[in-house]
Formats: C-alpha cells, structure tokens, sequence
C-alpha cells in the first residue's frame, strides 16, 4: 500500500529525475545519480525504490539491480542511524586499522555490513578513503576522523548517539 | 619545493573564486581565448611535454591531438577525480584547497577541443568535495568563466559533477565512461579510443584532476617554460602524496626526478622512530614495490620503470622494519579480489586463488608448494587480463615475492611471522627496543 508520505517521496523523486535529466545527452545516463537522489529519500535502496528509479529512468528493474550491485556503496539493506566507514587498506592497515576493526567487533559486535541491535551504528569496512598521510582513518556519515587510536575510536563513536 | 599546483593553498579560502583570482587566477584562461587558437593550445601543451598524471603517464598533447583530429561533434570533457588507488590523496588536497584550478584547467581544454559538456567524475568516498565542486562551478558560473557565453565571446561550455558509488575500477577511464552512461563500470576494449569513441560514442578526453591543474600553468608562462621544470622525458612538477612510516607524511609540490631518499629523508623527516627501511611502494598499490638499495631512484616515469616499478599516481607509501610484508600484500590482494569487476576470468578467479594462498601463508597453514603454486597463478594473471587491474595485481605480487622471498619462505617453515619474531637478529634495532614493539601477527 503506497501511503501518503511514501507517494510525497515519490512525487519529489520524480521531480528530481526529470531535473538531473537535463545534464546528460541520454537518458540512461541519469541511472547513477537518480539512484543516489533515490537513496538520499528514502534511506536506503529497497524493491520499491528500484522499481521507482525503473520507472522514472525507463531503465529495466533488472538493468537497474545490475548497476547497482556494482557498486559496493550503494545501501542495499536498511542501515543503523550512523554508518561508520573504517578505511582498512594499507596505508591504514600498517598504522593498526585492523586492531580498531577488531575493537568494533568486540565493543558494538559489529562485523562488515553488520548493523548493531540497537539500529544506532552500522559498519562499512572501505577499501582506501584517501586519507592515508593521518591514518588510521574513518568516516561516519559524512565527517572524516583522522588519526584513530584505541583511545579516541571510542570517545568519537560516543558522540554519535 | 615547487610551487605550480598547490599556489596559495595556506589561503584558508583559497577554494573561493575571488582569492583564486585575486592570486592570479583565470588569467591563463583570459588570455588563451583572448590571444590563441585552439590549435595553438593544443600545439603549446604538446610542446610542454606534460605527460598524465593519473597513472598511466600518456603524452597529454597526443591525446588532445587525436581526439581535435576527429571530426565527430560533440566532444566531452572528463575529469578524472575517481582517486581509487589505495596510497593517493593528492587530487583530494587540489580539489578541496583549489577547486577553481581544476575548472580553468578544463575551460581552457575545452576551448582547445571545441567541446560544450564536461563532467567531472568524484568519488562517492569524498562527499565534501562534491560539495566544494558544486560551489566552486556555482561561482564560475557567476562569474561568467562557465556558461553559454563564456567571457562574452560566444564560447560554450557547461560542466557538472558526476558522483560514483563505490569502485576503484571507475578509475579506468573506459570503465569510468561506462560509469557516466549509467552502467556498471566494466572496461571497454580499446580500440576504439575514447578520444575517437568514447561517452556516448563521441570523442571524450579523460584527464586526471592533476593533469588539468597543470594546464593553466603552461598556458600563463609558456611551453619552453614549463621544461625547465623535472626532467627532459617528463617535465614539470609532481604531487607526492607520502604515508605510512615517516615522520611527516603529507602531500608534496617536487619536481619530477626528485630522488626517493630527499623525498623520504629530507621533506617527510625520515622514518618515524629511527627505524631502518623496510620497502617503498612507490607510486600506489598497484606499482612494485622497492627494496631500500634502490632508494636512490630519480622519481620519474623512465627512472622508475628501469627499476621495474612505476610512477603511477605519485602514492608513495613507506614500510619500516615493523611491517609484515605477506601481512600487507595479503591485504593487498583482498582488495584486488574486492575490486576485480569479474568480467575476464584470469583476474576474477586469478585474484582470489591468489588471496586464497596468501591467506594460508600468512597464517602459517602452507607448506612450500603452496608458495611454487602462488607465483604459477601470478604469471599465469600477468598479461593475460582485460585491464590494467588484473595485471597490477600479479605484478606486485611476483615483484614482492622476487625481492623478500626470504619473508615469505619464513612464514611457511616457521608458520608464523619473521618481523614478530624475537629470535631474529636485527643488527639496527636495540635490545631494547626490540622488547618493546608490538607484534604484528
């Protein structure tokens, strides 16, 4: 059943598409950023968001489960209220992110794409973020944390309530 | 340290369009629709001998010259910010510090190429600096240096912000297309090219965000002088962006040719804690890695290729005697297994027998064979893949085992890690000292 605030979304979504569709010669071309408006609305990408992005961008169901299984960042399954992306690559790795993974999996029992039970954290192991000269490195939702130690890990996933 | 790319960055508003100009900025752009034909920009930067700097190391005037060879109409503009390889963060620093270079740089790639679209492809690692772009075009737009009309000399081209989603193959400019097109960001066969056939079947340039940001420079002094910086095979300056076990890591503005050791000794402050040189993964993951005898190494595109390495992205990622190298290149390898697209078998299925093994080594559930059968699947990878990503991985793999195959044989007689083993004499480390590191495995 589509309610009221669902059929809104869609309304703007649809908005949206049409507007992101004049920066591309071709309409497939809107896919991606469609996608990622469709994500910003609803939270996460569900069937029902796919099959909204389909019909707006005329891109089949299928073709659009293709593109976005792709991609490892697109969120294909509801997340925590805060989704911390830990960088564990190299650059990372040799400056102790291994031991901040193991940290989380002790403290929050978090794994990769694992989400706590009490839906305030989900984590995203990343490959590399680009912040290797203050590893380790993470970001939560959109702001970067630089430097990560035992210590301070702890006091900045305190502040995220 | 040269200062071409990152001019005027300790501005805390350098991003901002009025601080750009005020520090020169637009000026190169002014002057080549003012004064110089498209072909002369073209001409000028072939001249420059400015070579790519997202990799590959390509001739960039070549590239412009084909693709204003090819008659097809439109033509596109790429930018190429999809920063993947794991050591780089240069292009973060010039797209978050300075945005308007980047722009200018492709305003004038554009009037050169006679194009009307651009699109600049972000990472979706980096949502701040999406933000920034869209500000900084938002400016240019307002300031009449983007538009339909461009300094009011009937000259059009517009540009916007692509965002990714999350694959470092996007950073191959084909994949990267497919991409744009809202497909999944599998590589082309090449030919055709992308100067001849590429977004949407049109001539299309990708460049790296570094690449463009040099353009401006070139055209505001001229060719001849951007030859005198670097060396005579590649000139100009370099973005290093040095991590890992130095005192300062950080990105640094040199001069390409500048040796490893003044990189490393000199501007990062050397190894962090005294510590001795392990290796040097030189210019990103992707590149082979350097035992410390060969430090001394002029860091350009020849010098490094003699030593059977690359510049690549400029990703310099430093390894002290602390580090397990199977460790590293264990993980190395799970992220080639990540990012393999799957579409030819010898990377897919190669990267992940490869991981499989590594894994086992490292922990110490392998015995000699294992080691024989890693490197007949590594040669077996090497030359045989779709794109440059399945070859990188065996590369890197057969060059590490080639130089720390002791590290390696270690692990499978011992079943555990050489570095983590006090038993092994260190003559450049302490007693002492020796006592107090942590152990990796």
């Amino acid at each position: 059943m589509i309610t009221a605030a669902i059929a809104d979304k869609n309304a703007i979504l649809k908005d949206k598409i049409k507007e992101l569709k004049r920066l591309y010669p071709q309409t497939r071309s809107v896919l991606l950023p469609a996608l990622h408006a469709a994500e910003d609305l609803y939270g996460w990408l569900g069937d029902d968001a796919l099959e909204q992005v389909s019909m707006l961008t005329g891109v089949t169901t299928a073709e659009v489960k293709g593109v976005v299984s792709f991609y490892s960042l697109f969120k294909t399954k509801p997340h925590g209220r805060h989704v911390i992306y830990l960088c564990t690559n190299i650059a990372c790795l040799i400056m102790g992110a291994d031991t901040l993974e193991e940290y989380l999996q002790k403290t929050y029992r978090l794994s990769n794409g694992e989400t706590t039970a009490d839906g305030r954290f989900s984590l995203v192991i990343m490959e590399c973020i680009g912040a290797c000269d203050r590893a380790p490195a993470m970001l939560v939702n959109d702001d970067w944390h630089f430097n990560l130690t035992m210590e301070n890990i702890k006091e900045i996933l305190e502040s995220y309530k | 340290m040269a200062n071409v790319l990152l001019k005027n960055i300790e501005n805390p508003n350098s991003h901002r369009i009025d601080e750009y100009v005020k520090a020169g900025g637009y000026f190169a752009l002014e002057h080549a629709i003012n004064e110089m034909t498209p072909k002369d920009i073209v001409d000028d930067i072939r001249k420059s001998g400015l070579r790519g700097r997202g990799g590959a190391g390509f001739s960039t005037g070549m590239k412009w010259q084909f693709a204003s060879l090819d008659p097809k109409f439109p033509k596109y503009i790429v930018c190429n910010a999809d920063e993947g390889e794991p050591g780089t963060f240069k292009d973060r620093v010039l797209l978050e510090r300075n945005p308007h270079r980047l722009i200018e740089g492709m305003v004038i790639t554009a009037y050169a190429l006679q194009s009307i679209r651009g699109y600049i492809y972000v990472r979706a690692e980096y949502p701040h600096v999406e933000k920034i772009l869209n500000e900084a075009i938002k400016e240019a737009y307002d300031k009449g240096f983007l538009g339909d009309d461009i300094m009011s000399k009937h000259f059009r081209f517009n540009l916007s912000v692509h965002r990714g989603a999350g694959a470092y193959i996007c950073g191959e400019e084909t994949a990267l297309i497919n991409s744009l097109e809202g497909r999944r960001g599998e590589p082309r066969i090449k030919p055709p090219f992308p100067v001849n056939s590429g977004a949407w079947s049109k001539p299309t340039i990708v460049n790296n965000v570094e690449t463009y940001a040099n353009i401006p420079y070139i055209i505001e002094t001229s060719p001849k002088a951007y030859t005198f910086l670097g060396t005579k095979d590649a000139p100009g300056t370099k973005l290093f962006c040095v991590s890992g076990a130095v005192n300062k890591p950080g990105v640094y503005e040199l001069e390409l040719g500048t040796p490893l050791r003044e990189i490393i000794y000199d501007h990062c402050g050397g190894i962090r804690g005294g510590r001795a040189l392990k290796g040097v993964i030189p210019g990103g993951l992707s590149t082979s890695i350097l035992t410390p005898d060969k430090i001394d190494c002029p860091m350009d595109f020849a010098n490094l290729a003699k030593r059977g390495s690359m510049l690549g992205s400029g990703a310099i990622i430093v390894l002290d005697d602390t580090m397990c190298i199977v460790k590293i290149y264990e993980r190395a390898m799970r992220f080639f297994e990540h990012e393999s697209c799957g579409k030819c078998t010898p990377c897919r299925e190669g990267t992940g027998w490869m991981r499989t093994i590594l894994s086992r080594i490292e922990k110490g559930l392998a015995d000699m064979e294992d080691l024989a059968t890693l490197e007949d699947v590594a040669a077996n990878v090497a030359g045989k893949t779709f794109c440059p990503l399945g070859e990188g991985a065996a590369h890197v793999l057969l060059a590490v085992i080639k130089s720390y195959r002791g590290e390696f044989e270690y692990h499978v007689k011992y079943k555990k890690c050489e570095v983590a083993d006090p038993s092994q004499k260190w003559e450049h480390i302490s007693e002492g000292e020796l006592d107090r590191l942590e152990p990796i495995v």
